[in-house]
């Protein structure tokens, strides 16, 4: 804006301008207790926490087209453990047939510090994934499922309600063994071959997921098509649909997947973007005053550490912003 | 998967962020060629510019900024301004307003055929004298020789306001002087104010609280927003501002223009997604966005820069 500043060399540095900012300010160490139902922060109406899940070790390598191997993977889930994340995706035990970048899963399971108050979800699309995802320490599951049939038949070769069947089969195990499982439902917002997606398939998937005994559902713009007036609309038809799960899950917690520096790229639209990245939307909370317990710096940091073993440029605005080639203070 | 949110948000939680009214059509304002190649390491030649600012004017786009008149020992690559001003072809019914940082500037814009210009202020201290070495009073000062002689010749003025979320020499920025400095432009004569978050560090609940201070002193129809993704969060301070109530954006095709604060950083928003987010929620900009994209891949590849925009990397067949 106007015209170039010849003084540029005196300007903030962007970690004195970060920390100068109320809403970048150091985070508290841990989430808070459980908060009170509906609490809300300030004027703002907004929860005064949420809990984000980093899902650049799964979601994000997987979709990346350098495959890591799988010290690097365990160095990243390692660096992400201490940054104040409450949930981190791990590998997907899944065919390696099938998901190639996800072969380590049992190495990468076997292999991760376990941090104390962190979870370590990763993906069972069946029963013997889940066994196996047992077998090798896994302490809690997700299933995914689609709110549209052709991405479900293109994706794992079945319909919705086939897929449904063979997560029922998990989610059972899983209530016997006391292990949480996590829901997801792909396309919330647009199909790549099937294109508009209405709310009411979403919430109809959503509570078939959370009627076998997911905690949580995790409603996915598979291909970031959607904009804030039909993620309004797809919500309300959602809550509507679920309204009984206010009484049952945290109230006032909601929760944000994001990929530490934007991993994973979108297998639907080659050169595209995929996943938000997690430093742009700690940003946002931040700057929102809404608490996620989470140091924007050391996730800046891991997402420096990935982008260097896959030789890429981030995909997070805040790291772009933050970690210059040369520093101007 | 652009964003997944949980259903764990309880009925206040999501009323708190429910999507409110929005306005039925927003007037985009184009600063690619201006703010944007301003920005750009690669100086571009004029035919180029010519020919962008050209092809921006078969898009439905409704303003477009054109250039600048500032000496070109300080802004090179608009040291062409006559020639691009005289060069580009004029539809009717588009604004192509220009920078005129003083009363010379000005002079020479309107003998080169513009019928629009703008001037800029900003509501931090330190970035004015670090700018153009004077004090915010001053600089509004100087601005009055060009408001005189606008109104003398009916030429409408566009008021800029930069670093309203944040300053790069100050840090934070209170609400209450970007007001001051709105009113006063507003009082001034400027037709429009437009509020630039400069370095791009604001978050949707700064850009509320500034609007609401601004707003008291300002009607919204006067206000237009100018957010920078430099952190990503261009999009979702659009989206409060259209909220509240402001139906005039600015945006820079393929989010031409870094930002010179943070080298690497990116800088204005992209036309491309913004439009994509204004047809999703049904708002009206009268752009087409593919014949912006195309636009959009003119100017890349003259640049020989890959597009900042979303939207152009997720069709771009690569």
């Amino acid at each position: 804006m106007g015209t170039v500043p010849s003084a540029l060399k005196h300007c903030l540095s962007y970690q004195h301008l970060l920390k100068e900012q109320l809403w970048i300010g150091e985070p508290v160490a841990s989430p808070p207790a459980a908060p009170h139902p509906g609490q809300e922060s300030q004027a703002s109406g907004l929860p005064e926490y949420i809990k984000i899940v980093e899902v650049g070790p799964r979601d994000g390598l997987q979709n990346e087209k350098v495959i890591v191997p799988t010290d690097t993977k365990i160095e990243l889930i390692n660096r992400l453990s201490r940054t104040g994340l409450p949930a981190i995706e791990v590998t997907s035990f899944v065919s390696s047939k099938w998901v190639p970048q996800m072969a380590d899963h049992k190495e990468v399971m076997r292999g991760i510090e376990r941090h104390p108050g962190v979870q370590y979800p990763v993906l069972t699309p069946n029963l013997q994934g889940f066994h196996s995802a047992i077998a090798a320490g896994a302490t809690e599951v997700s299933v995914f499922g689609a709110a549209s049939e052709s991405f479900s038949k293109m994706n794992i070769n079945c319909s919705i309600e086939e897929s449904i069947e063979k997560f029922e089969e998990v989610a059972k195990s899983a209530r016997n063994m006391n292990i949480p499982v996590r829901g997801y439902v792909s396309c919330a917002l647009g199909c790549p071959y099937e294109g508009n997606i209405i709310p009411a398939k979403v919430a109809e998937v959503s509570k078939r997921l959370y009627s076998m005994g997911c905690y949580e559902i995790s409603l996915g713009d598979t291909i970031g098509v959607g904009t804030p007036g039909s993620m309004k609309r797809m919500l309300e038809a959602s809550v509507l649909m679920l309204h009984f799960c206010v009484v049952i899950f945290q109230m006032g917690v909601a929760v944000v997947d994001s990929s530490v520096a934007g991993l994973g790229g979108c297998p639907y639209a080659k050169g595209a973007t995929g996943n938000v990245a997690t430093e742009d939307v700690i940003y946002m909370l931040n700057g929102l005053g809404v608490n996620t317990g989470v140091n924007l710096y050391t996730v800046m940091e891991a997402g420096n550490f990935i982008c260097t073993a896959l030789n890429k440029k981030t995909n997070s605005k805040v790291a772009q912003a933050s970690f210059n080639t040369g520093t101007i203070n | 998967r652009g964003a997944r949110l949980t259903l764990s948000l309880c009925p206040q939680v999501s009323a708190a962020a429910a999507v409110g009214a929005f306005p039925k059509r927003v007037k985009v304002v184009e600063v690619g060629p201006r703010d944007g190649l301003q920005n750009e390491k690669t100086v571009v030649p004029t035919p180029v510019k010519i020919n962008l600012i050209n092809m921006l004017s078969e898009t439905g786009l409704q303003v477009i900024e054109a250039t600048s008149f500032v000496s070109p020992k300080w802004v090179p690559q608009m040291a062409d301004h006559t020639e691009v001003m005289q060069g580009i072809n004029k539809l009717p019914g588009i604004s192509y307003p220009v920078l005129t940082p003083n009363l010379k500037g000005f002079q020479a814009a309107v003998a080169a055929g513009a019928k629009e210009v703008s001037i800029f202020g900003a509501a931090s201290e330190l970035f004015t004298k670090k700018n153009i070495n004077c004090s915010i009073e001053e600089s509004l000062e100087r601005f009055d020789e060009v408001m005189t002689a606008a109104r003398a010749a009916s030429i409408p003025v566009r008021g800029y306001v930069s670093c309203v979320l944040g300053c790069p020499y100050e840090g934070k920025i209170s609400a209450a002087k970007v007001a001051e400095v709105s009113k006063k432009m507003y009082s001034m004569g400027c037709y429009e104010i437009s509020l630039g978050d400069t370095i791009g560090i604001g978050t949707p609940g700064s850009m509320k609280e500034m609007l609401t201070a601004v707003m008291k002193e300002v009607p919204v129809g006067a206000l237009a927003v100018h957010c920078h993704d430099t952190y990503g969060q261009a999009l979702a301070n659009i989206l409060v501002a259209l909220q509240m109530g402001v139906s005039v954006v600015d945006a820079s095709v393929a989010g031409l223009g870094g930002c010179p604060y943070a080298q690497g950083a990116s800088g204005n928003v992209a036309t491309e997604d913004l439009v994509y987010m204004l047809n999703g929620l049904g708002i009206h900009s009268g752009v087409d966005l593919q014949k912006l994209m195309d636009t959009g891949t003119f100017i890349c590849n003259a640049l020989n820069r890959r597009t900042n925009s979303k939207v152009s990397q997720a069709s771009c067949r690569l």
